[in-house]
């Protein structure tokens, strides 16, 4: 349970960290009931898109926050792995291979577009990195923009639809589940499912952050000369930061796919990975759970002004003065800038980085 | 002189076309200190870069008599050699003693590696105080420190140091030359780069002078300390 105690400013003993657990499970599994009687049901899907972005968030901290290697095209990865999905479970080539093959098959297959990216950029750092990987991204989805000729692959702009839906222990989850003569809601199935494999990811990360792995991340990313100088192997080290960020991101990709039923290359657009990395930058980099908190808060803001703007000047205003959708950007905009001002080390970040900021802003 | 642990033949290092590094020879022996001077672009660090297999370089170099230049960086460290980097190169964000864990990086026997840690603290109990403050945090001359004792949990019979006096006040400049000297003492080879030339020199067994990518001059430190040329030219002479 280490892991676990880890997240905990204070050691717990045994029992209530397992009474703590049992609690925090419970109150997750209550989440979409909550959450789709109290305000109705396209709040659970946005919470479901939440917990995507805590894995891509997750995955992307990874690169950027133990390995210190900016990464501007994230959403290539979790391009490869929606399109695998599309690709292997839809009308379009007529396969239909189950959940269970296509996720592990998504991460390698992510993986290994990690290690091309990783490849060439081996002695890139900063600036020049974020260049390249920023048109990487955009290679990928150009490339699947334009799949539809001279062989017909992905649709092109098009996109892929009629995706099957994913299955679970032989239960389709865009069918509800009935339980004890109680149906269960599609969307909350696909909640519980993303939310296992958040936790599941979440977990991989706090047990890499602390193994041999995670330290030579953490070493190359604070000097690389030092770090080779310790025994690093540098190149190996850092193509793994890539490959194993990409998986987690191929994953969260297929789920994507499997989710929607549908995808199109207008999905994976460069503000999408900005938007990936501000959830790691705002949230607390290389801190994981501050990384997931910074996922889930960005997710649901936007979504959160989108149903406010319109009561909230009705109140003011007495009529609608901004069109919602103009405003929720502004006031989204808003508030990243001022939490770049006032938390400069992220929403949750580690303590070594609260630290770190508090004494350079003390001028030491 | 006792049979070399290291014997450089040749080594020419170029960015680009431009040699930094002319093919020079030397070698260090057995608990040998031995020093390279030289001004400001002389090749000196360009050197001890190539020796550390962290830049291209052509020629031979013999380490305790194996050929090491198609070894890969990191494995060098498992062989003995260990490199201090210029400029220090602690991990910032880390703490001490995460810093020292990380010299040991290579080694999997935890009781070995926490006696290697109690000798470091032993040579260096200013270290001790700070092991749980972060490595950035620390003063220029003990960051230094910290590289050197993070060099020794690797267990060096080689050790390359670069420009250990970069950047430090001169009190300090002191402190870090007799920790250099210590290690020294326990029998470890050191090949030394410095700008400061004196204590280089009183530190060391022999020293070569480079410029502009040769060596010029080859000595016992105590006859390159009364040479009327490095009198002139590194020691502000007379």
């Amino acid at each position: 349970m280490k892991p676990l105690a880890n997240l905990l400013p204070h050691p717990l003993p045994p029992a209530a960290a397992y009474g703590g657990a049992a609690l925090a499970a419970l109150a997750l599994a209550a989440v979409p009931f909550v959450l789709g009687m109290n305000f109705g049901n396209s709040w659970v899907r946005i919470v479901d898109f939440a917990l995507l972005y805590a894995m891509l968030a997750l995955g992307l901290n990874i690169v950027v926050g133990f390995a210190g290697l900016l990464d501007l095209g994230y959403i290539a990865f979790y391009a490869v792995g929606a399109y695998l999905y599309a690709l292997l479970a839809s009308p379009q080539f007529g396969l239909h291979w189950p959940l269970w093959a296509i996720l592990p098959l998504g991460a390698t297959c992510a993986a290994a577009f990690g290690v091309l990216l990783g490849a060439p950029t081996l002695r890139l750092r900063g600036d020049y990195l974020a260049i390249v990987t920023l048109g990487f991204g955009e290679i990928i989805r150009i490339f699947l923009n334009n799949l539809n000729a001279p062989v017909n692959i992905t649709n092109g702009p098009q996109g892929i639809a009629n995706i099957d839906s994913m299955s679970v222990a032989g239960h389709a989850l865009e069918k509800p589940l009935v339980v004890f003569g109680f149906p269960i809601p599609s969307l909350y199935l696909f909640y519980y499912l993303f939310l296992a494999l958040a936790v599941l990811t979440m977990f991989i990360c706090i047990r890499l952050e602390d193994s041999r792995i995670g330290r030579a991340w953490v070493a190359i990313r604070e000097d690389e000369i030092a770090a080779k100088a310790c025994g690093i192997n540098t190149r190996n080290i850092k193509l793994l930061a890539f490959a194993m960020g990409a998986s987690f991101g191929g994953v969260a990709g297929g789920l994507f796919a499997g989710f929607q039923q549908f995808v199109s290359p207008e999905s994976f657009g460069l503000l999408e990975s900005i938007m990936v990395l501000c959830m790691v930058v705002l949230g607390g980099m290389g801190h994981i759970p501050g990384v997931v908190l910074g996922a889930l808060l960005l997710a649901i803001l936007p979504e959160a002004l989108r149903y406010a703007a319109r009561p909230a000047q009705m109140w003011l205003f007495g009529r609608m003065l901004l069109d919602p959708e103009a405003l929720r950007m502004l006031l989204f905009g808003g508030a990243l800038i001022a939490v770049m001002l006032f938390r400069p080390a992220g929403l949750w970040p580690s303590a070594v980085r609260r630290r770190e900021f508090a004494a350079s802003g003390n001028g030491t | 002189m006792k049979a070399p642990m290291l014997a450089v033949k040749d080594l020419r290092v170029a960015y680009g076309g431009i040699q930094a590094v002319k093919g020079i020879d030397f070698e260090v022996g057995t608990g040998e200190t031995v020093c390279l001077i030289g001004a400001n672009g002389a090749g000196k660090t360009s050197t001890l870069k190539a020796l550390a297999r962290m830049l291209p370089a052509s020629g031979s170099i013999l380490y305790r008599g194996g050929d090491i230049s198609h070894c890969p960086p990191h494995a060098l460290i498992g062989q003995g050699l260990t490199l201090v980097p210029e400029g220090r190169g602690v991990f910032a964000r880390l703490s001490v003693e995460e810093n020292l864990d990380m010299g040991a990086y290579h080694r999997a026997a935890a009781a070995d590696i926490a006696d290697d840690l109690a000798r470091v603290y032993q040579l260096l109990p200013r270290l001790k105080e700070r092991r749980t403050q972060l490595a950035g945090t620390l003063s220029g001359g003990e960051q230094q420190m910290l590289a050197l004792g993070r060099a020794l949990m690797a267990r060096p019979q080689l050790l390359l140091l670069d420009e250990p006096s970069m950047g430090l006040a001169p009190l300090m400049v002191r402190k870090v030359f007799e920790v250099v000297h210590s290690i020294a003492e326990q029998g470890v080879s050191i090949l030394l780069v410095e700008q400061n030339a004196r204590l280089a020199l009183t530190v060391s067994a022999r020293g070569y002078v480079m410029e502009s990518g040769l060596i010029t001059l080859a000595d016992r430190a105590d006859r390159l300390l009364g040479d009327s040329r490095v009198r002139q030219a590194y020691l502000g002479g007379e």
